[in-house]
């Protein structure tokens, strides 16, 4: 039996963190009390007029000029017309057939290296829905949900790609550098769990080498990367079995059940899809002055995918480093402070791996940390020197954790300083005499016996040994190469 | 001419309970206003732009300047119905 092909496109909705509504002076929050961000502008009362946020049009620019989109010259606002309790005009304000971000195309990296290409088809400004919680028979009788206004109106941007993504993990690959970019650009929190940004994929599947499309179904608003992924791989499971059964896949909004595993349909109303969109009237244009367009476009700052290439191509970094790397601003200024001091390879193995796992215990990152990027890099340049060993760099970074010291002064104040080699050669001599047997397993070509031999010279050097050195010195004595 | 299962349809997004004898009223008014629509359409429009606001402005942009909210009990004066400081709706999920 023939196999089949995923088909995926993606939806983001990114809430701007501007201090300020889309269309009113109301402060955004979160986690404040129900319905005290609210005013006569995002309650709809009658006869008020809504004036766009300019700083919500610059973070849109911005997200444009990241995904490499064609801005608007001139870009309108439409009404998207239905009803619903969390929308109290009975209409969105969105944007309909003029975007201010057009076509585009966004890069992103595999962890084998290879590159994702993601076409963008638009990315649009509109405003955020109300919050309505279903509250369930809590009153004698009464079934009911209410309303909270603090979200209504807050600025959205929603990004929309082209059908082009191929599997779920490649989906949630480019989502999760989407994100890191948008980090970067600092135009959103981006929390998933919060709601700053949601994501809902468009899900289709076709014989392999067939160029046309299935039906999709649209797999709606997972709150983790982690879901999302497992969500669309059981709706490609669930449509391949309709087609292998001979069935026809329907065209619907699921929702993926995380404690099951299970894909439920939604309900979808008649008609639902019917939004009549129709110009703004209330809101004239957005003709963003090119030489603004041209000014954001020079101060956009140095994105995940440029820093990565240069960290793989010009720094010797792998590419699953430059992934880890670039996870967060913080993190890309903390290593690259590092890296321009000492050996950019070194100081990324000891970043991502050793210093960032003694931290988690703490639960602090490195950049909030009483070590510097400087003290990382003096580390490094000891190691290098030969001045510690490896295990008694990973005491001596204990150590910077805990006092802030330069690894200098913590080794002198731990003794860690690596013994040199005639002192470590009579060490070697006694460990070898007093253990016979395991010298004669070596002898007889049994390597796993050096690991007791580096373990019982870390033992009685406390730490202070090489480890090469050692291997190096057992060798000599013991099989006399 | 529309016919009377769009009257129905447009009404029934638009949340109106028309009677019979008003859908046929609207039924011809619509149909009015499109014949309206179709008038402009026999025009030769190449090369005239479509016009999405009657007003020649621009950029009408504001400061992300906050300012004051209402109170929330002037807020929720006039929901229908109060819950936990929540507009209360019906059961909606
Ligand atoms: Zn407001």
């Amino acid at each position: 039996m023939s196999g089949f092909e995923p088909v995926i496109g993606v939806e983001i909705h990114v809430q701007l963190s501007t201090r300020t509504k889309m269309f009113c002076g109301c402060e955004l929050s979160f986690g404040d009390p129900p319905n005290v961000h609210t005013c006569p502008v995002c309650l709809a009362h009658p006869g008020v007029l809504p004036v766009v946020n300019e700083e919500a049009v610059r973070r849109a620019l911005m997200i444009g000029l990241a995904l490499g989109c064609e801005i608007a010259p001139r870009s309108i606002f439409h009404r998207k017309n239905y009803f619903y309790p969390d929308l109290p005009k009975a209409y969105q304000v969105s944007q309909f057939d003029i975007p201010i971000c057009g076509r585009g195309e966004f890069v992103a990296i595999r962890e084998d290296g290879s590159e994702l290409r993601v076409g963008i088809t638009r990315a649009h400004l509109e405003e955020d829905a109300a919050k309505l919680t279903h509250l369930g028979g809590r009153r004698a009788g009464a079934e009911e949900s209410v309303v909270d206004f603090n979200r209504g109106g807050t600025p959205l941007v929603e990004i929309v790609t082209e059908p082009d993504l191929r599997s779920a993990s490649d989906a949630v690959t480019f989502l999760r550098q989407l994100r890191q970019t948008l980090l970067f650009l600092g135009v959103s929190d981006c929390s998933m769990e919060e709601g700053s940004m949601r994501a809902d994929a468009n899900v289709s599947i076709r014989p392999v080498g067939s160029h046309e499309f299935g039906t999709k179904t649209e797999l709606k608003n997972m709150n983790s990367f982690r879901f999302l992924e497992r969500g669309m791989d059981a709706e490609i499971a669930r449509q391949e079995g309709i087609l292998r059964d001979g069935g026809r896949v329907s065209q619907e909004t699921v929702h993926y059940e995380p404690e099951t595993g299970h894909i439920t349909s939604l309900r979808s109303k008649e008609e639902s899809h019917d939004y009549r969109y129709f110009p703004e009237p209330d809101l004239v244009p957005v003709a963003p002055d090119p030489a603004w367009v041209d000014e954001l476009r020079a101060n956009l700052p140095e994105l995940p995918l440029s820093l990565r290439r240069r960290m793989v191509d010009d720094m010797g970094l792998s590419a699953e480093d430059a992934l880890v790397l670039t996870e967060s601003p913080e993190l890309v200024a903390y290593f690259m402070e590092a890296a321009a001091l000492a050996d950019p390879k070194a100081c990324a193995n000891w970043i991502r791996g050793e210093l960032r796992a003694q931290l988690r215990d703490a639960g602090t990152e490195p950049w909030e940390s009483k070590v510097t990027p400087a003290h990382v890099a003096a580390l490094v340049d000891l190691l290098a020197a030969g001045t510690v060993s490896v295990p008694a760099a990973k005491e001596v970074l204990a150590g910077m954790i805990e006092t802030g010291d330069q690894p200098a002064a913590v080794v002198e104040a731990k003794g860690l300083a690596q013994m040199d080699e005639s002192d470590l050669a009579a060490v070697i001599a006694a460990i070898v005499e007093s253990n016979p047997d395991q010298a004669q397993q070596l002898r007889d070509g049994k390597d796993k016996v050096m690991g007791f031999f580096v373990g019982q010279a870390m033992k009685q050097t406390g730490g202070r040994a090489d480890p090469q050195a050692v291997q190096k010195l057992v060798r000599e004595l013991v099989l006399g190469s | 001419m529309i016919d009377e299962n769009t009257v129905r349809h447009v009404a029934r997004l638009a949340r109106l309970r028309l009677e019979p004898e008003e859908e046929k009223v609207m039924q011809e008014e619509l149909s009015g206003i499109l014949e309206h629509i179709d008038a402009i359409r026999s025009m030769d429009l190449d090369g005239v732009p479509p016009t999405t606001h009657v007003l020649a402005l621009e950029n009408v942009l504001r400061a992300d300047v906050p300012r004051p909210s209402l109170p929330r009990e002037e807020a929720l004066r006039e929901a229908d119905d109060v819950v936990d400081e929540s507009f209360g709706v019906p059961r909606m999920d």
